[in-house]
């Protein structure tokens, strides 16, 4: 009953599974035993978006379409005393106006804090705030528009500093920002977390060493090249569709219908392709909300386009963090005890604070045992644009303050830092002191394959002055096991359909944001069902046809779209393995579907076209088609309150090692390499995991050498004002800036990850910025304890600590070998 | 504010020609994107910072977002949709596929449009070259690794030297 075995013409120049003669490709029996999986592969969107053709939010031109522009506030806390729009109104082109009495909804991505109004309804609180928008005919008609609108104002005093929002007493003087959620409470808290583990008074008391430290993380910000976008069209039918640049295509459809008092089954979000997030993307934005409410008012599209500026304003970045370490260990470097207090700087909104409070200390808990672990952290509002989650929420900063900590650590015990790391390495299977449970860890083979490819051994402690080594590690969350609205359905699903001709179509609820996920499934599909990737079709994010996933952030996507995905695979591979083993007589398990074939495992010279398995499957079980879904496991975490905040399926690890060129005339610091090793479980698509890493990469180093998200104070002229809301001015790396990134892909292979894969896109940016402040003080001997290491602050630290003539870089001998070539080997090793 | 006159461009975008009544303030960009419907060619930043907007202007990369249209008028203007020759990509659009050069694929199109034109003028560059060439197209999902993969292989293929990046191994 087999077809003959022959290259079917349908298949064009495809290499056949099992079929080594081509040699394109290895051998999928080998190895592995995958096909596609873990090899490199093209992106379902790759072309498309190399040819100019992926259409994004503002590619989308509709009929009639009008465009609108969202007038903000000039003050940055003010109460809003009148609004008079009669003017706009009356300008030849203007079909709408809207202001917050129009949609006097609060909203907020966590459902315990809403405290947004898609605009500003009595009072506005950050340069920036939304008050009002007109829809027109045109941009620039727009524009003229906003001009003509009155805002009465009265303005109240402004807090910008974390500090002064902690001691605000809700007087005149010092009003709050927001009004206390309960009487007597400090309205500006937004939240606060004391969690303690173990017993750390009577550790730090007993310890051999403690290390203290305060550390300073200026905020930042995302800058996707893309600017936020959205479309609404409310049609006759009383439908509302809206078009966003969103990476969380649900929880918009939630707060659309919310805002709006609309149905959400009369509610449609459609997330084209989007031009960058990294986290600046992953709540509602007031541009959303008003093109919907413009389009009810006018019956026409509307469309808002962010200008790069409001994109700054937007913000919902990486908050500032103010925080006080103090560390522990033994005489082995053991650690004993932790205890961190940590002050966020929360701008005006909620946004995801309350998880950002959390995450603040929940997530330092691995690679290293702790045996004791407190932290205090509390997140206040000031008045400059709401901060939120970042790539790497919540984690980054405190990890840059933890592995310096670290480095220092070692430096008193004179024990080498990678050392120091590999002594507290916590292992795999096993529990972090609060509780989370942690399953596969690669964290030492990450440290090994930095040490060896960076030279460590024979260059840390070794190079010229001026010249530095440094080291980090860290982890991260594989998605997190709670979504931010309380429910027992699935976190990600897929739906699988398949046509006659060998077609599969998957749908996906996931936010294709650059990653990869779209490809990621097609993968996958493609590998479980045997079809050529070429057939496999993706539709995405589009929640009248796709089922829900939560959106593309804390690193979920791949667990947890990926587990959904070979659940539904597998369910219908069955269904073909049945109707094939029918037809041939034989086991269902015999058959096996790859490379656009069923085959007969005992005898591969038997086969059919997997069309025709299809059909066969087709005609014994009816219209073919899958759902798969994933739901994380609920017995990681421990009970105490928050215990679930930091609970993840999954953590990556990831280890850096940074080599820095200090000019200490000047400060300026040339990042001359990096080398980071990444455990992400198992890579799926090796390509798109160094992509992430590389990116990562990229973007820790923007942090640590160059990027401030700062605000103007009063005797600068303007408080509140954003000190650089442009690209030129807020200066992210170009290629000439960033340094060479050398990517090592550590594979664990996690026993519950799709395959053993684990996240890649978040955990290699945390400890490339430690690594940096380590080598600049390998280089110099000066420990910079504020981000950024721009030249003006180095070259600051230097001048502290005495001078250029003055520093004195750590060497391993009294007198450094002036060059590494001239190393005696015999004292090269590890440890003092 | 003073309101807009319109004016009719003449304009020669990718071997066409095109005649579309625009504002006379109107950019370079905004009238491929909003006038012609190129999309292709994309507004980052809108004021020359960030070149994801970058367009080949007789053979050199512009930023077309603070490019007068009435400035391209008899120019020879080339954009990301005339890279590709009829039903197959350019070589370098090729290679940013197989080397997972596109992220987000935002900068992509003006990032495309500086090479290009980098490979027109130096079929061998140096991995310095490609750096300068591309030191005014911010990318922010990469770190450039993956872009500079993608133009030294383009470069091989256009040399008549395939790197052997055939399915993307």
């Amino acid at each position: 009953m087999s077809d003959t075995p022959r290259r079917d013409p349908a298949l064009g120049d495809l290499p056949l599974w099992a079929d080594s003669g081509d040699g394109s490709r290895p051998d999928s029996g080998a190895g592995s035993g995958f096909t596609l999986i873990g090899r490199p592969q093209r992106k379902v969107d790759g072309l498309a978006k190399a040819t100019g053709k992926a259409a994004y939010t503002d590619d989308i031109a509709l009929p009639g379409m009008l465009h609108a522009k969202i007038l903000r506030s000039p003050h940055p806390h003010a109460r809003i005393l009148s609004i008079d729009t009669t003017r706009a109104l009356a300008l030849e082109g203007v079909h709408a106006v809207v202001t917050g009495r129009d949609m006097p909804v609060r909203y907020g991505i966590i459902p315990w804090t809403p405290d947004e109004y898609p605009l500003c309804v009595e009072r506005v609180r950050y340069i920036g705030d939304g008050v009002a928008a007109v829809a027109a005919v045109d941009e620039d008609t727009a524009i003229r528009a906003l001009a003509l609108i009155r805002v009465e104002y009265e303005e109240l005093p402004a807090c910008l500093d974390p500090a002064e929002a902690l001691a605000a007493d809700g007087s005149d003087e010092r009003p709050f920002i927001h009004e206390p959620r309960r009487e007597g409470r400090n309205g500006n808290v937004t939240k606060r977390v004391q969690l303690s583990f173990g017993e750390v008074d009577e550790r730090m008391a007993g310890a051999e060493v403690v290390v203290e430290g305060e550390y300073f993380f200026e905020g930042t910000t995302h800058t996707p090249i893309e600017p936020h976008c959205a479309i609404g069209r409310y049609d006759e039918n009383g439908r509302l569709t809206v078009w966003s640049a969103t990476q969380v295509p649900h929880y918009l459809h939630r707060e659309l219908a919310s805002v709006l008092g609309l149905d959400p089954a009369t509610i449609r979000v459609v997330q084209p392709p989007v031009g960058g997030a990294f986290g600046g993307k992953s709540e509602p934005f007031d541009l959303e909300f008003c093109v919907a409410r413009l389009s009810m008012a006018t019956g026409r599209p509307v469309k808002i386009l962010y200008t790069r500026e409001e994109v700054f304003y937007a913000h919902r970045g990486r908050h500032p963090f103010h925080m006080k370490y103090r560390t522990a260990a033994d005489e082995q470097g053991r650690l004993q005890a932790v205890d961190a207090e940590v002050l966020l700087d929360g701008g005006a909104y909620a946004s995801f604070g309350l998880v950002t409070t959390y995450y603040a200390g929940q997530l330092l808990t691995a690679p290293y045992t702790m045996p004791s672990y407190r932290f205090d952290s509390t997140r206040v509002y000031t008045n400059k644009p709401a901060c939120g989650p970042k790539r790497g929420h919540g984690s980054v900063q405190p990890r840059f303050a933890f592995e310096v900590q670290l480095d220092k650590l070692a430096e008193k015990l004179g024990m080498d830092p990678i050392e120091l790391r590999r002594v507290n390495f916590m292992g795999g299977n096993t529990r972090t002191v609060n509780e989370l449970r942690v399953t596969s860890n690669g964290f030492l083979e990450c440290l090994d394959a930095v040490e060896k490819a960076s030279g460590w051994r024979e260059r840390h402690r070794r190079l010229p002055p001026g010249r530095g080594l440094g080291v980090a590690g860290s982890c991260y969350i594989s998605g997190t096991n709670y979504p931010v609205y309380p429910n027992e359905m699935p976190q990600s699903a897929i739906q699988l359909q398949v046509d006659r001709s060998g077609r599969v179509a998957v749908l996906s609820g996931a936010s294709e944001i650059g990653q990869g996920c779209d490809s990621m499934v097609a993968y996958i599909t493609a590998e479980e069902l045997g079809v050529p990737l070429e057939y496999v079709r993706v539709l995405a994010g589009d929640t009248d046809f796709t089922p829900v996933d939560l959106g593309a952030y804390s690193s979920r996507i791949t667990f947890m779209l990926g587990n959904a995905c070979i659940d539904a695979a597998r369910k219908l591979r069955r269904k073909v393995q049945e109707a094939v083993a029918e037809d041939w007589e034989c086991r269902p398990r015999q058959v096996q579907l790859a490379g656009g074939w069923a085959y007969y495992a005992p005898d591969t010279g038997r086969r059919m076209r997997i069309a025709r398995a299809f059909n066969l499957a087709e005609a014994r079980h009816g219209t073919l088609g899958a759902t798969g879904w994933y739901n994380t496991p609920r017995d990681n975490h421990g009970d105490y309150r928050g215990g679930t905040i930091g609970a993840s399926p999954a953590y990556s690890f990831t280890a850096h090692v940074a080599e820095v060129d200090v000019d200490v005339e000047t400060g300026v610091v040339d990042v001359v390499r990096i080398w980071v090793a990444h455990d992400c479980g198992r890579a799926l698509n090796p390509l798109l995991v160094e992509g992430q890493m590389e990116g990562s990469v990229y973007m820790g180093f923007a942090e640590a050498l160059m990027e401030e998200q700062i605000f103007k104070s009063a005797d600068q002229g303007r408080a509140g004002l954003h000190n650089a809301p442009s690209l030129l001015d807020y200066r992210i790396p170009t290629s000439l800036d960033t340094p060479e990134i050398e990517s090592l892909i550590v594979e664990s292979i996690d026993p519950e990850g799709p395959y053993g894969a684990k996240e890649a896109g978040e955990g290699p940016l945390h400890s490339s910025i430690p690594a940096i402040a380590n080598a600049i003080h390998d280089a110099t001997g000066v420990r910079m304890d504020r981000l950024p290491f721009s030249a003006p602050n180095v070259w600051r630290a230097i001048q502290e600590a005495g001078g250029p003539k003055a520093l004195a870089p750590p060497r391993r001998r009294a007198a450094p070998p002036p060059e590494p070539a001239r190393v005696d080997r015999t004292t090269v090793g590890v440890g003092p | 504010m003073v309101k807009a006159t319109t004016c009719i461009v003449h304009l020669r975008v990718n071997g066409d020609d095109y005649a579309p009544g625009v504002p006379s303030h109107y950019t370079l960009l905004e009238t491929l994107r909003y006038a012609i419907g190129l999309t292709g060619s994309k507004q980052g930043c809108d004021k020359g910072d960030c070149g994801a907007c970058t367009v080949i202007l007789d053979g050199e990369p512009h930023l077309s977002c603070i490019t007068p249209v009435l400035a391209a008028e008899g120019r020879e203007i080339r954009t990301v949709e005339g890279l590709a020759g009829a039903g197959r990509p350019h070589p370098l659009q090729d290679a940013f596929d197989l080397n997972g050069a596109a992220q987000c694929g935002f900068c992509t199109p003006g990032i495309l449009c500086s090479a290009v034109a980098l490979l027109e003028r130096n079929d061998n560059p140096s991995r310095t070259d490609i750096r300068e060439a591309l030191a005014g197209n911010l990318c922010r999902c990469t770190g450039y690794t993956k872009i500079y993969d993608a133009v030294e292989s383009a470069a091989a293929v256009l040399r008549g030297q395939d790197g052997g990046t055939e399915n993307g191994e």
